[in-house]
C-alpha cells in the first residue's frame, strides 16, 4: 500500500547482538498481539512465553496444575489457564476477551495482548492490534493458512501493525517437516506482501514442546537455521511517531495560581524546544514555547510521548481539545474526512446517525457515511452504503460540523486514529483510521467507490491520457463539460 | 484551607542529582501522567483510591507529577477496616500532611456497631463488608465519578482482562463479558449519571517495574516492606504479625520473634509476612529478582478459590 518506514531508521533502533548485556531493557517494551482461529494454540504460546522466560510463579504454577487438573503428556501444566482468566472462559475453553500479559528477557520487556479467535470477537482482535508494533499470526501446521488468518492479517495492517511473525505451530503433529514450512510460509509472505507488509518471519514451533519459542528446535528441526520467535521479537521496532510535525493534543490547562499558565498533554508527534513557533489549532493562533515544564526539571526538548506541560510566550486562548502544532508542519483541519473504520457493537454504524468522535483530546459531533466494506475473505472492497455490520470493517465519510484535525494514521497513529461513541448507549462502537482530508468539490460526486469528474473537454482529455489516470481508470469517470460550466462548479466551491 | 503550591521554581530538581528514567519506566510514567490528567479532565468528581502501599505510593507520586506545578485536583481516598497495621496509618497521614492532600478517611460503620472482626467473621465476611461494601458506601456518599486505583493487570488473572477505564454501574458491578472496547489511548469517559469508571494508570506495570520505579524515583514507602524485628505466629502456612493488642494466640501456637517484612499491605490478620533480612530497598530488590513466588501468595483473599478476584470485583470490590 505505501512504501515501508525508512529500513535505516529502523535498523538504527535495533540492538547490536553484542550489545545485548549493556542495552539490559534500555528499550522501551514490545507491544505484540497473537492472532489465528480457535485453537491454533495463541493462549499455549503465550502461557510458553511466560514460562520459559520465568515469569510464572511458584504459587501461581501450582495454581495451574490445580485448575487444569490432568496434565497433558508432557506432563506441562496447561498454559492456556495462565491467560483465561475469567470463569465464562474458563468453563467454555475459549478466550473471550484481550488479555494483557507481561514478561521480559534480559533484552528487552513485552506487552502481549492474547485475542480471541472466534470470528464474533474480531473486534477485540482489532482492539488488541490497535495498540500492538508486531503481530504474531499463528496457523496450525495440519490445516495452513486459513479465512480467518487472512482476516486476521488484514485487521492488523490496517490498524498500522508493519511487522508480522508467522507461527507455523504445533509442528511436532507433521513430523518436523519441512516442506510443509515451506509451503505455508511461502504461501503467507504473499498474503503479507499484498496487504504492504514486508516485514515478514516465519517460524516452524511447538508452542506446546517449547520448540522455536525461547528454546531452539535444533533437536526435531535441524534444517531451520532462524531464529526464535524470542529473538526475532528482541529485535523488533517499536514504532515512534517522533518524526514528522510536532502535536501536542491539549489534555488539560493547570493554572496553579495568577503567574502559571501551562497546557498539559501528552506530544503526540514531533519534537518541541523552547523558543519555537506554533501554531494553536482550531484557532490558528500563533505563539512561542517558552518553558516545557515537567515535575523534575525544566527541559530544553521534548519528544513523541513525552508528557509535559507547556508554557507559551504570550496569552493565547486554548482549551481541552485544541492541538498546539508546529508551525511548519501542520495537520489537516476540516469538516469532511475520509477514514476505515472496525464496527465494535451489535448495533453496528447506521448511515446518517449522528456520533459522538474522540481523538486525542477533542470531543465532537460527526455523521458517518458508509462507502465500501472489506469483504475479508477476498481482500476486496466491496460497495456499501448502508449500515455497517458488527466486526465489519469499512471506508467511511465523516462529516463534522465544528472543524475537525487530524494527520492521515499512516503518517501519525496518534493523532490519525479515532473512536465513536453512540450518543444512546454511551458505549464506544467503533475504532477508525483517517485516510485524507475529502476535498468536497463541486466538480466530483462519489458513487460508490468512482469518482465523477467534471471537466472542460480539453483538461479531460489530457487528463485521461496521463498514466497516472490510466492505472485508476476504474475508479473515476470523467465528464466532459463547457469550460462556463466547470467554472461555475468551482464558483460553487469558494 | 489550602495553599497553592509555592511558586514555580524551575531548579527544584537538579537532573545532576537524579539520572533520567531509563526508556522502560519512562514510557511507564508516560502513560499514567496521561492517563491522570485525562480523567481529571472528562471527570467531574474523581477520588484516588489510597490503600497506602507500594503500588498506592507510585499511584500518590505520578499523580503529584501529572499536576505539577499545581497540587493533586483530587481527594485521596482511604477505605480503613480497623485492621491495618498502625504503621500504615502513620504513613498515610504523614503523606497527606507533606504533600498537602485532601484526605478521606472512610469506615463502614458496620464494623463498629457489628464488631466485624476477620478472626470471628472470616477473611470473606469481613472483606466483603469492610472493603467492598465500604468502598461502595463511601464512593456514593462522595458522588464520585471516577475512582483511580493502583491494580495492575500482571496481579491476577481476571485483571488481566481490566480495562483501564473500567466502567461500573451505578451499583458498581463490574461486567467482564461486556466491557467497553478500548483503543488506541483513546479512552472513553461518557458515562450517565449514578454509573462512574474505576482508572488504572499502573495496569501496564508489573512488580518489579513498580520496586524499580521506587528506587529510581526515590519514593517513600511504609516501614512495612524493610525487614526488622517483629514478633509473628505461623498459621495456616501464613506468617502472621502478632503485635496488636487483639491478636490471641490459638492454642499451642508460640509467638516468635525474627526478621520480617511484607511484599504487600494490606489488614495484618490476611496478611502474610515473609521472612527476610531485606532492611533497605536495594536489599528488597535484590531478594525480588531471584524471588521464585508471586507477591499476592501472602494474601488469604486470592487463595479462597480461583475466580474468587473476579467475583469480588463483579461486585463492586476494586
Ligand atoms: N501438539 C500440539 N498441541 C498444541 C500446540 N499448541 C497448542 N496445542 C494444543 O491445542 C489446543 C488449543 O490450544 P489453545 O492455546 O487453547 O488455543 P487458542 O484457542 O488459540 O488459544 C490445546 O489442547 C493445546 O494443548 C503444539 O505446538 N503442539
Ligand atoms: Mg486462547
Amino acid at each position: 500500500m505505501t512504501a515501508p518506514s525508512s529500513i535505516a531508521a529502523q535498523a538504527s533502533n535495533v540492538v547490536p547482538i553484542t550489545d545485548a548485556a549493556k542495552a539490559v531493557r534500555d528499550t522501551r517494551p514490545l507491544r505484540l498481539i497473537t492472532c489465528g482461529s480457535v485453537d491454533d494454540g495463541k493462549s499455549t504460546l503465550i502461557g510458553r512465553l511466560l514460562w520459559d522466560t520465568k515469569a510464572v510463579k511458584e504459587d501461581q504454577a501450582a495454581a495451574l496444575s490445580r485448575d487444569s487438573g490432568k496434565q497433558n503428556d508432557l506432563g506441562l501444566p496447561d498454559f492456556a489457564l495462565l491467560l483465561d482468566g475469567l470463569q465464562a472462559e474458563r468453563e467454555q475453553g475459549i478466550t473471550i476477551d484481550v488479555a494483557y500479559r507481561y514478561f521480559a528477557t534480559d533484552r528487552r520487556s513485552f506487552i502481549v495482548a492474547d485475542t480471541p479467535g472466534h470470528e464474533q470477537y474480531t473486534r477485540n482482535m482489532a482492539t488488541g492490534a490497535s495498540t500492538a508494533d508486531l503481530a504474531v499470526l499463528l496457523v496450525d501446521a495440519r490445516s495452513g493458512l486459513l479465512e480467518q488468518t487472512r482476516r486476521h492479517a488484514t485487521i492488523a495492517s490496517l490498524m498500522g501493525i508493519k511487522q508480522f511473525v508467522l507461527a507455523v505451530n504445533k509442528f511436532d503433529l507433521v513430523a518436523y517437516d519441512k516442506a510443509v514450512f515451506e509451503r505455508i510460509a511461502h504461501d503467507f509472505k504473499e498474503l503479507a506482501l499484498s496487504l504492504g507488509v514486508r516485514q515478514v518471519t516465519a517460524i516452524p514451533m511447538s508452542a506446546l514442546k517449547g520448540e522455536n519459542v525461547v528454546y531452539e528446535g535444533r533437536a526435531t528441526m535441524p534444517w531451520y537455521d532462524g531464529p526464535t520467535l524470542v529473538e526475532t521479537l528482541e529485535l523488533a521496532t517499536t514504532r515512534t511517531a517522533a518524526a514528522g510535525g510536532f502535536r501536542l493534543p491539549v489534555q488539560r490547562v493547570s493554572r496553579p495560581g495568577e503567574s502559571f499558565r501551562g497546557y498539559q498533554g501528552t506530544v503526540a508527534g514531533g519534537s518541541i524546544k523552547p523558543g519555537d513557533s506554533v501554531a494553536i489549532l482550531p484557532s490558528g493562533m500563533v505563539a512561542n514555547v517558552k518553558q516545557i515544564v515537567t515535575f523534575d526539571l525544566v527541559r530544553n526538548a521534548a519528544v513523541a510521548g513525552d508528557a509535559i506541560t507547556l508554557v507559551l510566550d504570550r496569552q493565547v486562548d486554548v482549551s481541552r481539545g485544541d492541538m498546539i502544532v508546529s508551525l511548519d508542519a501542520q495537520p489537516m483541519t476540516g469538516l469532511a474526512f475520509d477514514a476505515q473504520l472496525v464496527a465494535l457493537q451489535p448495533g453496528g454504524i447506521e448511515p446518517g446517525k449522528r456520533y459522538w468522535l474522540k481523538a486525542g483530546t477533542r470531543r465532537q459531533r460527526v455523521q458517518v457515511s458508509p462507502l465500501s466494506q472489506l469483504e475479508l475473505a477476498s481482500g476486496k472492497w466491496k460497495s456499501h452504503s448502508d449500515t455497517l455490520p458488527m466486526n465489519a470493517i469499512g471506508k467511511v465519510r465523516l462529516s463534522f460540523d465544528e472543524t475537525a484535525i487530524f494527520d492521515a494514521y499512516e503518517q501519525n497513529r496518534n493523532t490519525g486514529a479515532f473512536i465513536l461513541i453512540d450518543p444512546d448507549t454511551l458505549n464506544t462502537v467503533a475504532g477508525g483510521m483517517i485516510s485524507a482530508k475529502r476535498s468536497d468539490l463541486g466538480g466530483i460526486h462519489r458513487d460508490g467507490q468512482r469518482v465523477l469528474l467534471s471537466l472542460p473537454a480539453d483538461l479531460a482529455d489530457e487528463l485521461m491520457a496521463s498514466e497516472a489516470f490510466a492505472a485508476r481508470r476504474d475508479e473515476a469517470d470523467v465528464r466532459r463539460v463547457s469550460a462556463a460550466r466547470a467554472a461555475e462548479l468551482l464558483g460553487e466551491i469558494d | 484551607m489550602h495553599s497553592h503550591s509555592s511558586e514555580f521554581d524551575p531548579h527544584r530538581n537538579d537532573p545532576a542529582v537524579k539520572p533520567p528514567l531509563d526508556p522502560h519506566l519512562k514510557a511507564l510514567e508516560n502513560e499514567a501522567i496521561h492517563i491522570f490528567r485525562e480523567v481529571a479532565a472528562e471527570f467531574e468528581n474523581p477520588v484516588m483510591l489510597y490503600s497506602i502501599g507500594k503500588d498506592s505510593s507510585v499511584l500518590l507520586h505520578l499523580a503529584r507529577k501529572a499536576f505539577f506545578p499545581g497540587r493533586v485536583p483530587f481527594p485521596l481516598l482511604h477505605i480503613d477496616t480497623g485492621w491495618k497495621f498502625p504503621e500504615m496509618i502513620a504513613f498515610r497521614d504523614e503523606m497527606a500532611e507533606k504533600f498537602d492532600l485532601d484526605l478521606v478517611v472512610y469506615t463502614n460503620p458496620r464494623g463498629d456497631s457489628e464488631k466485624i472482626s476477620p478472626f470471628t467473621h472470616g477473611s470473606a465476611y469481613h472483606t466483603d463488608v469492610m472493603k467492598t461494601e465500604a468502598l461502595r458506601q463511601a464512593l456514593d456518599a462522595g458522588k464520585y465519578d471516577a475512582a483511580f486505583g493502583g491494580a495492575r493487570r500482571d496481579e491476577e488473572a481476571s485483571r488481566a482482562k481490566e480495562r483501564i477505564y473500567s466502567f461500573r454501574t451505578p451499583d458498581h458491578k463490574w461486567d467482564p463479558r461486556n466491557q467497553r472496547p478500548e483503543l488506541w489511548n483513546l479512552y472513553n469517559g461518557m458515562i450517565r449519571r449514578g454509573e462512574s469508571v474505576r482508572a488504572f494508570p499502573l495496569s501496564n506495570w508489573t512488580e518489579v517495574d513498580i520496586w524499580r520505579y521506587i528506587q529510581a524515583e526515590n519514593i517513600p514507602l511504609p516501614p512495612l516492606y524493610y525487614a526488622k524485628t517483629r514478633k509473628f505466629v505461623e498459621r495456616d502456612g501464613m506468617l502472621m504479625w502478632a503485635e496488636d493488642p487483639r491478636f490471641e494466640p490459638l492454642p499451642g501456637e508460640q509467638v516468635q520473634e525474627g526478621m520480617l517484612r511484607f511484599r504487600t499491605l494490606g489488614c495484618w490478620p490476611l496478611t502474610g509476612g515473609i521472612r527476610s533480612t531485606a532492611a533497605t530497598l536495594d536489599e528488597v530488590i535484590a531478594e525480588l529478582e531471584i524471588a521464585t513466588v508471586s507477591e499476592r501468595q501472602g494474601r488469604a483473599i486470592d487463595r479462597d478459590q480461583a475466580g474468587s478476584m473476579e467475583k469480588k470485583k463483579r461486585e463492586g470490590y476494586f
